[in-house]
C-alpha cells in the first residue's frame, strides 16, 4: 500500500523524518518497501495563466504563449504542447528555475523567437511516468503561487507491503493508529459527525445471506452534481494512493476507502427497482462488472441484488449498469461488512483483484460502516451537494464477529518470548492498541479491538507484545545442548559420497527443471504416464519428469550449442510417474559426450563410449562394497541404442539403465556425437555391506590364463560366472584381459582371454590342484558354452 | 728405474683421458695386465742385485696400486657422468600439464546447502526429506493455511488437481515428521520447492532449506541465539543480524531476519535496495494449531521454525547476480564452484 507521508502526519503527530518513520514502521512489522518523493526535484515553478497564445511564425507545431506568472509584465515563453490554449492555469518555469535532472531554465530563442520560461507537463515535474500535454490546473489555482506549495509537493510516498493479517492497516488511519503504538506518538482520529437527514427518503435493503454479510448501512442522497469538480486536496491525495480521479461520488468513495479502509459503492438511484436484497447468486446469474466484463456466477458467490436481478459483486466490484454515470442524480450509497470468509478467493476465481475485495477477504473493522458513510455524505455534501436522506442499517448481530475474551497468562509470556516482561509493560502495550484488559490473578482477559482480525489466541497477543517491545529488544541465547545423537548408519551410502566419487571423475553436478517437455518424454520414456501439471509456466514445461534424463539432454544440448566439446554431467531428485498413483522415486542420472580426456600435450584422446559411461557407473556401485549383486544385462530402452545398452539389474529387478543414447534421438536433438547416459535408482545404491575382515594368505598366488573361442552373442559375463562357479573358495580374482574378433577365426565367434588367480589361505597350492581346478572350468564351459580351448 | 717413473706417468695420463669403461679397461690392462708393461718391470726384477731387488719390488707395487686406486676413482668419475647424461636425457618439462587431472565439482545450491546442512547437523538436527508432489493438507491445511486464506495467493501454487500440487516450501516435511514421530523433534528439511512464477528475480523451482526445533523450554530467544549463530557461520563474518516482525500462518510469533549486506557492508547498495540490509531468512515460534494437527501437546512443547531459500544464500555468498543462472546448466557457469 501505498501511503502519503504529509496525509499521514494528518492523523498522527510525529517529528520523525521519513526514514526514521519508514525504518519504524519495517519494524514494527510494516515492510517499507520503498520510499520516493512525489514530485521530483525542482524549484521556481509557478502557477501561471496562458493569456494569449499565437502561432510562431516560423514554425508550424510551436506557439508563442503570453503567460501571467505572478510577475509585474506577463512573460513571453515558446511552447510546442498541443493543450496550449488561452484561459488555461499551466505550471511555469521560470528563467533560473532548475528542473528534475537538473535542468535549469534559460532565457532562449526559438526558431528566432524569444522565450522566457517553459510551460510544463506532469512528467516535466516527476509527478508521472509520461504525459501528452502540460499539466491544466484547476481554474481557482492562483497564479505566481509556487507550484510546489500549491500542489503540496513537498511529501513522500511510503510504500507498505503488508502481510495479510494486518488488514487493520489498509488505510491511513490504521497506519497512523499503528504509528502512534510503536512511536508513542499522539494519534488524532477524525471526528465524524452524523449528517442530519434534510429528506426523508430511504431505499429498502433486505439481507438474505446474513452470515456472509452481517452488516449493510444505506443511504439516499439526492440531487448530487456529478459534474462538480473534485477539489485539488482529494484528486492529489488520491493521485498519491495511485487512484485516478473520475467524478466526485467515486472520487469520496475511493477517498473514504484510503482513510478509513471501508470500501464503499453508490449506486445510481434511478436504476435500481425496489429494494437492495443481499444474497448468494443463483448458479449462472449473469452480471455485467463496471470493468465491462460479463461474469457468469456461481452459487456461492455473494451479489448485491435489487428485487429484478444482482447489481454488484459484493465486495469486489459493482455493476456496470447501476453505476454512476454522467446523468446520475440520486444516489445510494453503500458501507457494508461482509466476513472475510464469504470474500476470500471469491475475486480470484473470477480472475479479479480489487481494492476493495483485497480489504474484505482480510477483514475490515465490522464497527466502521456507519462511521464511513457519515464521513462520505460529509464529504459529497461539500462537493457535489445534494440532499442526504436517513442512514439505513441492518445487521444480524449473531452474524458478527464475536470479539470474546482472550485468556493471557503472564508465565506464557515467559515460555514463548524467554524472557519476563513487567505488567506494567505488558498493559501499555496492549492497551495502546486499543485492547480491553482486565486483570487476573494470573494474567489478563484482553478483548480486541474490532478492526484486529488477526487477534484471537493468546499466542497472537504474545506476538504483539514482542512486535512492539522490538524484536531486537529480546533476549538472545542458544538452546540447551540435547545430546540425542543422530544415528549415521555405516550401511547407508550418502548421497555426498556417490556425488563426490562422480565429481573426482570429472562429472559436473547438474539441477535442471523437473518439469519438462512432454514431447521430449514420449520419445525417452513412451511406456510411462507422466504427471501432467494443470497450470504450467509454460507449454515446454508441463510435465513431471519420468526421467532425469530429459533434463540432462537439455543441458547437454545447451552446452554443446555454447561450443562445450566436452560433457560430464549427472544429476539426483526424483522422478514421477502416474502407475496406479503417483510415484516419486530418486534417482541418480548421468550423461558423457566428447574425448574421454581434455585437450592434451601428451597424446590425442578418443571419443567417450559404451565401457567409459559403464566405468564410471561400475566405480558408483563398487561404492556398495558387495558390487557384485549388480549385473549387467543386455536390455533395450527405447532411449539407448539397441546394440549399446544394459539393464542394471539387483536382485532380480531392473533398477537402471545404461548405454548410448539411441542415434535417432541424437539427431532429432541435433547433437553432433553420440551420448551416453546412465540412470539408477537411488534406493539400489543406498546400502552397501560392512566389511568383514578375511586372513591375509602368507603362501604364493598361482595364476593361469586361458583363452576360448565362443559364440559371439554370448556374453562374457557367462564366462566369468562359470570360473566363479567352478573354481571354488581358492579362487581370488577372475579377469578377462583380451577379446578377440577377426580374420582367423570362424564367423560368428570370438576368442576370450581370461586369467583366474589361485590361492590357498593356508599351504602352497599343488600343481596338480590347480590343474584340476582349470580342467573342471574347462570342462563346465565347453559343456556349458560349448568353447574350444585355444592353445 | 726412472722408466717406472715414465710409465706411471704415462699410465696416469692415460686413466685420465680414458672416456669410457672399455678405454680405461685398455688402460688397465697395458700397463697392470699379465703382460702389462709394469707387470713386465716385475718380470725384470731378476736383473737386479738381491741387495736392490725387495725395495725396486716395493716401487713397483706401490705404483701398481696408485694406478689401480686410479683406474677405480676414473671408474666411478664415469659411472657418475653417465648416470648424470642420463638423468639429463630424462628430464622432462615439469611445467607441462599433467594428465586426468580434470574434476567436476557440486552445483553451487548443492555445495551451499551442504554448508547449511554441515552447521545444523553439528548442533543436532537430523535431515529428512519428503515427497515434492503434495497433498493439500500437507501443504497447506496443516500449516494453518485453509483454502480461503489469502496467504495461498502468495505462494503461487502449481496443481495437479484440486487436491494435488508441488509442494511450495518444505514445510510439509515438518508435518509428516511430526505426523510420524513424538517429540522433541530437531530436523532441518533441505529440497525442491516450486512456485508458478518465473521472471528476473523468480525461477518456478528453487530450493529451500527449513528447521524444525521443539522441545520443551524452547523459546523466542533459543530461536535467535540459532540463526544468528547460523548466519555468522555461514558467512565467516561477525555480521549484524535484525529481527523483524512478519506473518507467516504456521508460526506466532513471526519474523523475517536480515543480515548487514554483505556486498556493502551495510553502507547502502544496488543489491540491498540501498537499506543495507538483505532479507535472508523467515521464522517464528510453531502455530499453536500446527501443533494441535500433529498432535504435539502445547502445554509442553514449543519450538520453532524457520526457512531459507538456498538460491538466495548462494548468491550472496558467491556473488552470482543472476538467478536464472542456477538452473541453466551451463558448463562455464558450473565449473566455477570446484
Amino acid at each position: 500500500m501505498r501511503i502519503s507521508e504529509s496525509w499521514l502526519k494528518e492523523w498522527v503527530k510525529s517529528d520523525s523524518s521519513t526514514e526514521e518513520l519508514a525504518a519504524k514502521l519495517t519494524m514494527a512489522g510494516l515492510e517499507v518497501d520503498g520510499v520516493e518523493p512525489v514530485a521530483g526535484e525542482f524549484n521556481g515553478v509557478v502557477v501561471g495563466e496562458i493569456l494569449h497564445c499565437e502561432q510562431h511564425p516560423d514554425a508550424d507545431k510551436l506557439r508563442v504563449c503570453t503567460v501571467a506568472a505572478g510577475e509585474e509584465e506577463p512573460l513571453s515563453i515558446v511552447c510546442g504542447a498541443p493543450n496550449a490554449r488561452v484561459g488555461i492555469k499551466i505550471p511555469c518555469a521560470k528563467v533560473g528555475a532548475v528542473l528534475p535532472g537538473d535542468f535549469k531554465i534559460k532565457k532562449a530563442k526559438l526558431r528566432g523567437v524569444p522565450s522566457f520560461g517553459m510551460l510544463c507537463a506532469e512528467q516535466e515535474l516527476g509527478l508521472a511516468e509520461s504525459s501528452d500535454g502540460l499539466m491544466e490546473l484547476p481554474s481557482d489555482a492562483p497564479v505566481g503561487v509556487d507550484i510546489r506549495e500549491y500542489l503540496s509537493l513537498n511529501d513522500s510516498i511510503i510504500d507498505v507491503d503488508l502481510t495479510p493479517n494486518r488488514s487493520d492497516c489498509l488505510s491511513i488511519a490504521g497506519v497512523a493508529r499503528e504509528i502512534g503504538v510503536v512511536q508513542r506518538a499522539e494519534y488524532s482520529p477524525l471526528h465524524i459527525d452524523e449528517v442530519a437527514a434534510t429528506i426523508n427518503d430511504t431505499f429498502d435493503i433486505a439481507i438474505t445471506a446474513k452470515k456472509h454479510c452481517p452488516r449493510y448501512v444505506g443511504r439516499v442522497i439526492k440531487g448530487v452534481n456529478v459534474a462538480a469538480e473534485t477539489p485539488l486536496w482529494m484528486v492529489e491525495k488520491l493521485r498519491r494512493s495511485d487512484i485516478r480521479s473520475i467524478d466526485p461520488i467515486v472520487d469520496v468513495t475511493n477517498y473514504v476507502l484510503i482513510e478509513l479502509g471501508q470500501p464503499m459503492h453508490a449506486f445510481d438511484l434511478e436504476k435500481l427497482s425496489n429494494g437492495i436484497n443481499v444474497r448468494l447468486a443463483n448458479e449462472g446469474e449473469k452480471l455485467v462488472i463496471l470493468s465491462g466484463q460479463e461474469l457468469e456466477l456461481s452459487a456461492e458467490t455473494l451479489v448485491i441484488a435489487d428485487q429484478d436481478k444482482a447489481l454488484a459483486l459484493a465486495g469486489v466490484m459493482g455493476g456496470a449498469e447501476s453505476g454512476v454515470a454522467e446523468g446520475t442524480k440520486d444516489i445510494l450509497l453503500e458501507s457494508a461488512f461482509f466476513d472475510p470468509i464469504a470474500i476470500a478467493g471469491k475475486a480470484r476465481n473470477y480472475g479479479l483483484h480489487t481494492d476493495s475485495s483485497h480489504r474484505f477477504e482480510r477483514g475490515v473493522d465490522f464497527e466502521l460502516q456507519r462511521k464511513a458513510i457519515e464521513r462520505a455524505t460529509a464529504l459529497l455534501l461539500e462537493i457535489a451537494g445534494g440532499e442526504p436522506g436517513p442512514v439505513v442499517e441492518v445487521a444480524s448481530d449473531e452474524h458478527l464477529p464475536k470479539l470474546e475474551p482472550i485468556v493471557l497468562r503472564r508465565a506464557q509470556i515467559k515460555r514463548v518470548l524467554g524472557f519476563e516482561m513487567a505488567d506494567s509493560d505488558v498493559e501499555d502495550i496492549l492497551g495502546r492498541l486499543g485492547m480491553d484488559l482486565v486483570s487476573t490473578e494470573s494474567g489478563w482477559h484482553i478483548v480486541p479491538p474490532p478492526y484486529r482480525f488477526d487477534i484471537r489466541i493468546e499466542v497472537d497477543l504474545i506476538e504483539e507484545l514482542g512486535r512492539v517491545w522490538g524484536y531486537n529488544n529480546l533476549p538472545t541465547q542458544l538452546p540447551a545442548m540435547n545430546f540425542e545423537v543422530v544415528s549415521q548408519p555405516e550401511e547407508t551410502i550418502g548421497e555426498d559420497a556417490i556425488k563426490q566419487l562422480l565429481v573426482s571423475r570429472g562429472y559436473q553436478e547438474a539441477i535442471t527443471y523437473t518439469f519438462v517437455d512432454q514431447e521430449l518424454l514420449s520419445i525417452i520414456e513412451p511406456n510411462r504416464k507422466p504427471v501432467e501439471l494443470a497450470n504450467p509456466i509454460s507449454a515446454d514445461m508441463s510435465h513431471m519428469r519420468t526421467s532425469i534424463w530429459a533434463g540432462l539432454l537439455k543441458a547437454a544440448q545447451h552446452n554443446i550449442n555454447r561450443q562445450q566439446h566436452r560433457v560430464r554431467i549427472f544429476e539426483t531428485g526424483l522422478v514421477f510417474e502416474d502407475d496406479n498413483g503417483i510415484q516419486q522415486a530418486p534417482h541418480l542420472g548421468g550423461l558423457i559426450y566428447g574425448d574421454v580426456a581434455g585437450e592434451s600435450w601428451s597424446g590425442k584422446s578418443r571419443p567417450v563410449d559404451f565401457f567409459d559411461v559403464k566405468g564410471d557407473l561400475e566405480s558408483v556401485l563398487a561404492l556398495a562394497v558387495d558390487s557384485e549383486r549388480f549385473e549387467f544385462h543386455a536390455g533395450e530402452h527405447p532411449a539407448l541404442h539397441p546394440g549399446q545398452s544394459a539393464q542394471i539389474v539387483s536382485n532380480g529387478a531392473v533398477v537402471g539403465y545404461v548405454g548410448a543414447l539411441h542415434p535417432v534421438i541424437q539427431k532429432k536433438l541435433d547433437i553432433p556425437g553420440a551420448l551416453y547416459v546412465f540412470d539408477i535408482k537411488m534406493e539400489a545404491i543406498s546400502a552397501r555391506t560392512i566389511p568383514s575382515f578375511k586372513e591375509l594368505s602368507r603362501f604364493p598366488e598361482v595364476r593361469r590364463d586361458l583363452a576360448v573361442i565362443i559364440e559371439e552373442k554370448i556374453p562374457a559375463e557367462s564366462i566369468l560366472k562359470i570360473v566363479r562357479k567352478e573354481s571354488g573358495e581358492w579362487l581370488t580374482n577372475s579377469v578377462i584381459f583380451d577379446v578377440y574378433q577377426g580374420d582367423n577365426l570362424e564367423e560368428g565367434h570370438k576368442s576370450v582371454a581370461f586369467g583366474l588367480t589361485l590361492q590357498h589361505p593356508s599351504r602352497t597350492l599343488k600343481d596338480e590342484e590347480v590343474n584340476e581346478v582349470v580342467d573342471r572350468v574347462v570342462a563346465s564351459l565347453k559343456e556349458q558354452l560349448n568353447v574350444t580351448l585355444r592353445e | 728405474m726412472e722408466d717406472l717413473e715414465k710409465l706411471v706417468e704415462q699410465a696416469q695420463s692415460a686413466i685420465a683421458a680414458a672416456a669410457d669403461n672399455q678405454a680405461l679397461d685398455e688402460v688397465r690392462v697395458q700397463y697392470l695386465g699379465k703382460k702389462g708393461e709394469i707387470t713386465g718391470l716385475l718380470k725384470n726384477l731378476g736383473k737386479l742385485s738381491k741387495e736392490e731387488r725387495p725395495e725396486a719390488g716395493a716401487k713397483i707395487n706401490r705404483a701398481k696400486e696408485a694406478l689401480q686406486s686410479s683406474i677405480n676413482e676414473q671408474k666411478e668419475k664415469l659411472a657418475a657422468a653417465e648416470l648424470e647424461a642420463q638423468l639429463a636425457s630424462q628430464r622432462v618439462d615439469v611445467t607441462l600439464p599433467g594428465r586426468n587431472a580434470e574434476v567436476g565439482g557440486l552445483h553451487p545450491v548443492t555445495r551451499t546447502m551442504k554448508r547449511i546442512e554441515a552447521f545444523f547437523a553439528n548442533v543436532g538436527f537430523k535431515v529428512v526429506q519428503g515427497p515434492e508432489i503434495e497433498d493439500d493438507y500437507h501443504n497447506f491445511e496443516a500449516l494453518n493455511i485453509p483454502s480461503h486464506h489469502p496467504a495461498r495467493a502468495m505462494h503461487d501454487t502449481f496443481y495437479f488437481n484440486a487436491n494435488t500440487l508441488l509442494r511450495t516450501h518444505t514445510s510439509p516435511v515438518q508435518i509428516r515428521t511430526m505426523e510420524s514421530s513424538d517429540a522433541p523433534y530437531r530436523v532441518i528439511c533441505p529440497g525442491r520447492v516450486y512456485r508458478c512464477d518465473s521472471d528476473l528475480t523468480h525461477t518456478p523451482m528453487f530450493h529451500q532449506v527449513e528447521g524444525l526445533l521443539v522441545d520443551e523450554n524452547v523459546t523466542f530467544a533459543d530461536l535467535k541465539g540459532v540463526l544468528e549463530l547460523f548466519l555468522r557461520e555461514f558467512f565467516e563474518k561477525e555480521l549484524s543480524v535484525r529481527f523483524r516482525p512478519s506473518y507467516f500462518p504456521f508460526t506466532e510469533p513471526s519474523a523475517e531476519v536480515d543480515i548487514e549486506c554483505v556486498i556493502c557492508g551495510g553502507e547502502g547498495c544496488r543489491v540491498c535496495s540501498h537499506t543495507g540490509w538483505l532479507e535472508v531468512l523467515g521464522c517464528g515460534m510453531v502455530h499453536p494449531r500446527v501443533f494441535e494437527h500433529v498432535n504435539v501437546d502445547t502445554e509442553k512443547f514449543t519450538g520453532f521454525a524457520f526457512g531459507m531459500g538456498v538460491e538466495r544464500l548462494a548468491m550472496l555468498r558467491y556473488g552470482v547476480n543472476d538467478l536464472r543462472l542456477f538452473f541453466e546448466n551451463d558448463l562455464k557457469f558450473l565449473s566455477q564452484f570446484r
